[in-house]
């Protein structure tokens, strides 16, 4: 059991990779290779694929529907990358009025504006704001039940 | 040159990055259990309440939200920690932590512009990468990197970032500024002393000569003034040095992923740490715990774990630190890494005379306590007139389940899926719901 105590800072997770062999197997080499020689080098790791900079990366969840339109829903996972500079097109995490928001970066017009994927939502123009970028969203979990 | 890197206020800096209604206001960190202040923003200091100040003289302002207190949170200040050290090792390859939130880094072969510029670099991405903000002091000797760093943090015009050169008049002005208890390593006791014989400022301590310095006061005097000068003497493990941390950690004779061999080493180590803690009259809140592989073996795999066990109380008792020192191994230790290093270090230390015992305190637990303080005692008498390591514990029993007073602590954003940062939709950008436009 562990003690509840115990702190775990892991900004660059041990890799826990899935072994994946190859399907194909090579035909007409002489001698009898080893099995274990496909699967040398050949491991996925979600974390290398998901987190680009761990030390910049963090994890949030999404609560609401206002993001609906890009595909981000209610309980999703973000992975939030601070060391990107965000240009128009990012979806990002922003601190807007002392509250920590998901929206997408646009430029209409030359003005730059948070929009919502969710027509319920005005876009914002950033100007009128007291705004604060605080990563730009690298990728989404999405987890079903089953 | 070396240069020191310190998180500004950085307990309350971690809770910041996740909560912007911190922001501006002010915050203070308590201990959990005596529920004292050990973490000020800016502005609790700037309303006079001090380091160490019981929690519950503040609780009238904290009901009337003037001020927000809140229990520490130290399995985010230990990611935090390590992500700030992450940062720093992309520019470096000589970093080491001096506490949780102070880290030396080496600029080794840069000039003057270089590694102005470098600085400036490290302040803005340590910023960017994790939300800290850090002030950075770079000199050719630690002494002097600790005072950069002052002036960095304390001067406005240097925006965070200083630079010395060992001459120049720059570092001169410094230095007669600086008084003498605020350089690396002087006590109260020694800046009486000092004052007698018409040392006052660091300037002062600088001009002395040496070798007189050797005589009549310490070999680690003398080290701090040709430090001051310039001259770089101090190692990081250096004995003798009043700590405000105590770190001890040495490198494996060869690489090893051997459990025993790394348990071995920690239970030394700690044991050791805690002989220091005593010789020095102080107890420790938190004990840290890391592990190196070697970053200059490309071949193999790299893993630099670090961990933060909290003490069930602020204690100079060797079993609990013992303790908590092993959970925290067994919590990062992974199979198949080949480590080249591993230490323990000592965290948010207080003076032994001035801990209150906690309100919790029975004369049970008193009784307990003088137990422990007089084993403690035996033991550290036995090691010193036998040698070192005569007497050591052996492997405790997983330590039984403390309770700890958390009600203020704040999730833990970086470490427990269940409590990362929840991101909402903007309430107040919602259009009302009769709103037509579609």
């Amino acid at each position: 059991m562990r003690d509840p105590k115990i702190h775990y800072p892991l900004p660059s997770p041990p890799l826990r990779p899935l072994p994946f062999p190859l399907t194909t197997i090579r035909a007409g080499i002489s001698g009898f290779p080893s099995p274990a020689e496909d699967y040398v080098g050949r491991t996925l790791d979600l974390n290398e694929r998901l987190v680009k900079r761990p030390s910049a990366t963090f994890f949030m969840s999404v609560k609401g529907d206002s993001m609906d339109g890009f595909g981000i829903q209610d309980g999703d996972t973000l992975v939030v990358d601070r060391s990107i500079d965000p240009r128009p097109g990012h979806i990002l995490v922003a601190l807007v009025d002392g509250e920590v928001i998901v929206k997408r970066y646009e430029k209409r017009h030359g003005r730059p504006l948070l929009c919502s994927g969710n027509p319920r939502y005005a876009p914002i123009p950033l100007t009128d704001l007291d705004c604060q970028v605080w990563g730009v969203v690298r990728s989404v979990i999405h987890e079903y039940p089953v | 040159m070396i240069g020191l890197v310190d998180c500004n206020n950085f307990y309350v800096s971690c809770e910041r990055v996740f909560q912007p209604r911190l922001e501006g206001v002010p915050v203070g960190v308590m201990s959990n259990n005596d529920g004292c202040v050990i973490a000020r923003s800016n502005e609790l200091k700037a309303l006079g309440v001090e380091m160490g100040a019981p929690a519950f003289e503040l609780q009238q302002w904290a009901r009337q939200g003037r001020i927000h207190l809140l229990s520490s949170n130290y399995e985010l200040y230990g990611d935090m920690s390590a992500r700030v050290r992450e940062v720093l090792e992309e520019f470096s390859a000589g970093v080491e932590p001096y506490s949780i939130d102070e880290m030396f880094v080496r600029f080794d072969g840069f000039d003057h512009p270089t590694t102005l510029a470098l600085s400036r670099t490290l302040h803005h991405k340590v910023r960017q990468f994790t939300g800290i903000p850090v002030c950075v002091g770079v000199a050719p000797t630690r002494t002097l990197a600790k005072l950069a760093n002052r002036a960095a943090k304390k001067l406005p015009g240097y925006h965070g970032v200083c630079v010395l050169t060992p001459e120049g008049n720059e570092t001169r002005g410094l230095l007669e500024r600086t008084a003498l208890g605020d350089v690396w390593g002087v006590g109260r006791r020694l800046v009486e002393r000092l004052a007698i014989q018409g040392i006052e400022s660091a300037w002062d301590l600088r001009q002395a000569d040496p070798k007189a310095i050797r005589r009549r006061y310490s070999v680690t005097l003398e080290r701090t003034v040709r430090e001051l000068q310039g001259t770089p003497c101090i190692e990081l493990n250096d004995a003798d040095r009043p700590r405000d941390r105590i770190m001890t950690s040495r490198s494996f004779g060869r690489l090893t992923s051997e459990l025993g061999e790394v348990q071995a080493a920690i239970r030394q180590h700690a044991q050791r740490s805690a002989e220091k803690l005593r010789a020095q009259d102080s107890y420790a809140r938190a004990v840290y715990v890391f592990l190196k592989t070697n970053r200059h073996r490309a071949d193999l795999a790299q893993y630099s774990p670090s961990v933060v066990v909290e003490l069930p109380e602020p204690t100079d008792d060797s079993r609990p630190i013992l303790a908590a020192a092993q959970q925290g191994l067994e919590a990062i230790y992974r199979r198949g890494y080949r480590f080249m290093k591993a230490g323990v270090m000592l965290l948010d230390l207080v003076d032994a005379n001035r801990q209150q015992l906690s309100l919790l305190d029975t004369p049970e637990r008193q009784a307990e306590h003088d137990k422990g303080r007089q084993l403690m005692a035996a033991l550290d008498e036995l090691n010193q007139k036998m040698g070192r390591g005569t007497v050591t514990l052996g492997r405790p029993t997983a330590g039984a389940a403390w309770h700890l007073r958390c009600a203020h602590r704040t999730p833990r954003f970086t470490t427990r899926w269940g409590e990362v940062l929840q991101v909402g939709e903007g309430h107040k950008l919602k259009r009302p719901d009769q709103w037509p436009g579609r």
